[in-house]
């Protein structure tokens, strides 16, 4: 077999992306602290017990919040070609997709409410596959406006993309 | 030629197809079922109010109308483009789908619908469909129509005219032996009708206070199960438990796969039937079918024998012994299903060819991952043990778990393989259900590589090969890196080369 090496996709995204990711996982950690703070409220006998699941959270929140995002946004990653879509995401589990342009079947762009309070966007481009959508988190709204439609005037799907 | 331009509207309708008018028999009996909790209900209310059988009348004659409506308000053409769908008298749905986008077309015939010569067609347009529910489905067409429509959807070939309907040539591909039927035992059917079955006994018991323990045979049962000792008891109700998944999975199988023919017709199309009660016709377009899955149940493996699957775009992908349209043989001798793939895929290399074995650090991840989770769920068990006092047998019985868990870690990796043989990407994974897949090369739209921190650590990855066709995704678990990528190069010529370091 050859000696082919993959390097990582060209463009990285918007670099806001790590704040946006931040904010996101600390919601998620705000809810865990709520769901604690109820049970010590309810079940106030053991305060040791409650003390210590408090603080161990709170170190495993610190660390998620300080590694994650950055770690994200080093691995984040995307770039497109005359003939295919490339990218790379996640952090601790790490995923690269590659599909080629003629079998895309839709683009889309979709922004949640903190991404838009971040001017952020993300670009899903789907292939025949349920399996196999690409997905590129965190671009600025005018580089996914543009990636999109890039994206479309280049996919001249012949047939039905199956 | 020219013609007075008519209404374009009128002229279409012309073409326009109803179901059988037979139908007008079957929709009132099972809009009829379908209503009986709502039956139920008017006649509980009505009969506080002293008049429930009226209620219940009026209830029933709503319900028949409903069913005599269905078949008035459903209609159906095929024009040089399209096959048009119309139902539903208050809410109108047209459902048009290309008919180069049509797929399969399943031909199914419940008892009813086999008394009365009538049948029931899904036409399969492709992925959308996988959820099922909202397709082309056309309830109750004469089986005449329902084949001729067949042939008209599957066989529309325009370089060369259209054979007149049954006169097409038929090559048979299999046929079931009945002495398949001995394999029924040894696939996961079996018990998965025993578990409903108990499953309805239960709440049998529970809400229609009906009290097993009272019934005769049953209870003599238990009465002798309390003079034994408790040993002897487990053994007696595993072997009497064997006995009736065996059953249960036998008479599965008949009822499923009775009569199973597969057979290629002319223009390369295959045709599954099949069916005791129920008879199911199944045909898959020729260039819908892009590969063929061998799969191996643990226990079905052990005896030498295995299934084997379609894997084609606009099939549903199904569970259980039936598994939707895509059977292309029931679990048979190993040998007679190689020969049905080496036929479906044109050529038998793709199922027999040694497949390459994974790096060693897939049988480490293999190794951790059963012996970590057996010795957890050990210690689990036991403290159970030991905070409430339940018997210890059950911390032994979870030890013989721990001591499966390096052979299965070693089957498992022994399962895993890929190559690429005569254009088709082949890669086989798992122990307790192994499968060998063969999918087309070109019938791959994607590829992703997945790595876990672990995976990176010993340099493995997940390669994920993307279709429209079967399960949508066709893994290669824990490959080495290098291989993964010269894997895809190779399956897809060009594609990551542009991405090359």
């Amino acid at each position: 077999m050859s000696d082919l090496r993959l390097r990582a996709p060209a463009n990285r995204v918007s670099p806001t992306a790590r704040w946006y990711w931040a904010i996101r996982a600390l919601l998620g950690w705000l809810l865990v602290f709520t769901v604690e703070t109820v049970v010590w409220l309810a079940t106030p006998e053991s305060t040791v017990g409650h003390i210590f699941v408090l603080a161990a959270t709170l170190a495993l929140a610190t660390l998620h919040l300080i590694v994650m995002p950055q770690w994200r946004y080093r691995v984040h990653r995307w770039e497109t070609t005359d003939t295919a879509v490339y990218t790379q995401s996640g952090w601790f589990t790490q995923e690269r997709r590659i599909a080629p342009l003629a079998r895309i079947q839709t683009v889309d762009t979709h922004r949640g409410p903190f991404e838009q309070l971040f001017g952020l966007a993300n670009v899903t481009v789907t292939t025949a596959s349920a399996a196999g959508p690409l997905h590129i988190h965190g671009l600025t709204l005018a580089t996914a406006e543009a990636l999109v439609d890039e994206l479309i005037h280049r996919t001249h799907a012949g047939g039905d993309g199956t | 030629m020219t013609t007075a331009v008519t209404d374009p509207l009128a002229v279409a309708d012309a073409h326009w197809r109803r179901l059988s008018p037979r139908m007008l028999l079957i929709h009132p009996i099972i809009e009829l079922g379908r209503a009986v909790p709502a039956l139920i209900g008017l006649l509980v209310a009505g009969s506080s109010s002293g008049n429930g059988s009226a209620w219940g009348v009026i209830g029933a004659l709503i319900v028949i109308a409903l069913g005599v409506l269905r078949w008035f308000t459903t209609r159906f053409q095929i024009t040089p483009e399209q096959i048009q769908l119309r139902r539903g008298l208050v809410r109108r749905v047209t459902i048009a789908a290309p008919l180069d986008r049509v797929r399969t077309v399943d031909v199914t015939a419940h008892l009813l619908h086999r008394a009365l010569g009538l049948a029931k067609v899904v036409i399969g347009t492709g992925t959308s469909d996988r959820k099922g529910r909202g397709g082309l489905v056309l309830d109750g067409l004469s089986s005449t129509a329902a084949s001729r429509l067949r042939g008209e959807l599957l066989h529309r070939d325009e370089s060369h005219p259209s054979p007149a309907p049954g006169a097409s040539e038929e090559q048979e591909i299999a046929r079931l032996d009945p002495s398949w039927v001995r394999y029924a035992p040894f696939t996961l059917s079996g018990a998965i009708t025993s578990v409903a079955v108990l499953g309805f006994g239960w709440r049998l018991n529970n809400e229609a206070h009906v009290n097993f323990s009272r019934l005769g045979p049953l209870r003599t049962i238990r009465d002798q199960l309390r003079h034994t000792s408790a040993l002897l008891d487990v053994g007696a109700i595993m072997v009497a438990g064997i006995a009736i998944v065996s059953i249960a999975a036998t008479i599965g199988y008949a009822l499923a796969f009775w009569g199973f023919r597969l057979t290629r017709h002319d223009g390369g199309s295959l045709h599954v039937s099949r069916g005791l009660i129920t008879s199911r016709a199944t045909s898959i377009e020729a260039r819908r079918l892009v590969g063929a899955e061998i799969s191996e149940p643990l226990l079905l493996r052990a005896v030498g024998g295995a299934r084997c699957l379609a894997i084609a775009t606009g099939l549903r992908v199904g569970r259980g012994a039936e598994r939707g349209g895509q059977v292309l043989l029931p679990p048979a001798p190993r040998g007679v299903v190689m020969s049905v793939a080496a036929s479906v895929l044109g050529s038998a290399a793709p199922e027999s060819t040694e497949l390459v074995a994974h790096p060693r650090a897939a049988l480490r991840r293999r190794l951790v991952r059963s012996v970590t989770g057996s010795v957890a769920l050990s210690v689990v068990f036991g403290a159970l043990v030991v905070l409430t006092g339940i018997s210890p047998y059950v911390w032994f019985a979870s030890l013989g778990l721990v001591a499966l868990a390096v052979p299965l870690a070693y089957d498992r990796y022994r399962s895993l393989g890929h190559a690429i043989v005569d254009g088709y990407v082949v890669t086989r994974i798992g122990s307790l259900v192994r499968r060998r897949s063969a999918l087309s090369g070109e019938a791959i739209i994607g590829w992703n590589f997945s790595s876990s921190f672990f995976q990176r650590r010993a340099g493995l990855t997940t390669l994920t090969a993307t279709t429209a066709a079967g399960k949508q995704a066709y893994d290669v678990c824990d490959i080495a890196e290098d291989d993964a990528i010269a894997f895809a190069d190779a399956a897809s010529p060009g594609l990551l080369a542009q991405f090359a370091a």
